[in-house]
């Protein structure tokens, strides 16, 4: 019960962690996807390009996630910007790179070659094809994409905690450092919940945002 | 034209590779490194890391192999949504929060890091066996049925081969995560390459902190590209050549 008096005492500090949190998630995600999808769709158009586009994306993705803050701190350092949340905002944005970058890729390509021929045979030029056929069909999955690298981006982003980025990680952070168990435990509990909390949010959008046909097809298939 | 294109990559990854080394010798990580009393303290470090990535990832394979395989038996099979819905929610859990929750409750030390650590590495590797194991064709079992297997020949002989290259990706996926989250194991006092790169972080010194991060990043690539290499080794010929 000390961790709920915990969270009650500092209710202001959680709230505004809270915030900082989901502005480092938000923004990394908003530029990830800016960059990803435009980037992910591109490369089924140049295959011989998606191998290599998705080899580095997979590379970054492999370097822990403490290991890149420290490879980037040197390198941002010349900017002045070594510690706080500009780094955590670059290595969250490369990090949402892979899980985005490659459900776009995976969801367009495989839109069936039979409903995209229906389409040129209709007179859709290129871009029409791209906004009225294959993004729509292919939205479930890049939905998937952005709820993978949110869910991943919480994470990395408590961690953040320890380049000065501030966060629900400087519960954990500081609660490890003062040997104070309640604050490590209110940090930990509320940074998983608020993962928990947009996984869930983030199948929501991913039903709403599917075709209702494809639903139906869904649905009918199980 | 072409070739040059061609080349380009190369050149790129090349001109990277020379920078990258000019930009350790000036932050003064080789020095770091080579430093008499700094060497002893690297190897140990990273005896410390591999140590606990091994004890780990070998319990969670093993445990996460038995949950997958146990969850597809017939007897157990209508568990096998429970579990997988909790697998999948103890994955969005991030590692920061399981190590830090751990330590909270089992105090501090290696021991409290390797249960995080397995704890953290079963997810993945049972979701892909559970994963693969289901998705081996209903009609590849009747066939094996028809010629007279037990159910254990089965799994040995045909779900498990199968599945392999799916229960592969999910060992790939819990060693790097292991490896990543083995850093994080510093903070609570189990040592580690961490021990470097929180230092390094804690009091300025880019070089400490690259002499950290830089064998960790290493190590993550090449367990990456190993287990690429088992995968080969393991997957049965006539499944890979359909993937091409």
């Amino acid at each position: 019960m000390g961790v709920l008096r915990f969270i009650e005492k500092n209710l202001d500090q959680v709230l505004f962690l809270s915030s900082e949190h989901i502005f480092m998630v938000g923004l990394s995600l908003i530029i990830g996807t800016a960059i990803g999808v435009p980037l992910g769709i591109l490369i089924t158009k140049k295959v011989n390009l998606a191998k290599r586009v998705i080899n580095s994306a997979n590379i970054i993705m492999t370097v822990p996630s403490i290991a890149l803050f420290g490879l980037m701190m040197p390198i941002l350092a010349l900017i002045g910007e070594g510690l706080g949340k500009v780094p955590a905002i670059v290595a969250l944005v490369l990090y949402s790179q892979l899980p985005i970058i490659r459900n776009t890729y995976v969801a367009i390509k495989n839109v069936p070659t039979s409903v995209r021929d229906a389409g040129k045979g209709m007179g859709m030029s290129k871009w029409e094809l791209l906004r009225e056929v294959e993004i729509p069909i292919a939205m479930p999955v890049i939905i998937a994409g952005l709820r993978t690298a949110a869910v991943m981006n919480i994470g990395i982003a408590a961690i953040a905690a320890y380049i000065g980025a501030g966060g629900l990680g400087v519960y954990i952070q500081q609660g490890i450092d003062r040997v104070y168990p309640e604050m490590i435990i209110s940090g930990a509990l509320l940074v998983s919940l608020f993962a928990i909390l947009i996984d869930g949010l983030m199948a929501g959008v991913e039903y709403l945002l599917t075709p209702k046909g494809i639903r139906l097809e869904k649905m009918l298939a199980r | 034209m072409r070739k040059l294109s061609l080349k380009l990559p190369n050149m790129i990854l090349l001109s990277m590779a020379f920078a990258s080394g000019v930009a350790l010798e000036r932050s003064g990580t080789i020095v770091f490194w080579t430093d008499p009393y700094n060497y002893p303290e690297l190897m140990r470090l990273l005896f410390q890391h591999l140590y606990l990535v091994a004890i780990s990832m070998a319990i969670a394979t093993i445990a996460g192999l038995a949950i997958g395989i146990a969850m597809t038996r017939p007897s157990l099979r209508r568990y096998c949504g429970v579990v997988m819905y909790i697998v999948g929610l103890g994955q969005t859990i991030p590692s920061l929060a399981v190590l830090a929750l751990v330590m909270s409750f089992l105090g501090i030390g290696t021991k409290p890091a390797i249960f995080a650590l397995t704890v953290y590495s079963i997810l993945p590797i049972a979701r892909n066996t559970l994963a693969g194991i289901k998705s081996v064709p209903l009609s590849i079992l009747d066939a094996a049925r028809g010629m007279g297997m037990r159910s254990a020949e089965i799994l040995l002989n045909v779900e498990l081969p199968l599945a392999m290259k799916v229960i592969l990706t999910g060992f790939r996926v819990a060693l790097v995560i292991n490896i990543g989250t083995a850093t994080l194991a510093y903070l609570i006092g189990a040592g580690g390459m961490g021990d470097w790169i929180f230092s390094g972080i804690n009091m300025m010194m880019t070089d400490k902190l690259l002499a950290g991060a830089i064998p960790v990043t290493i190590m993550a690539l090449l367990a990456d590209f190993l287990v690429e290499l088992l995968s080969v080794a393991l997957v049965s010929k006539g499944l890979r050549l359909t993937e091409e």
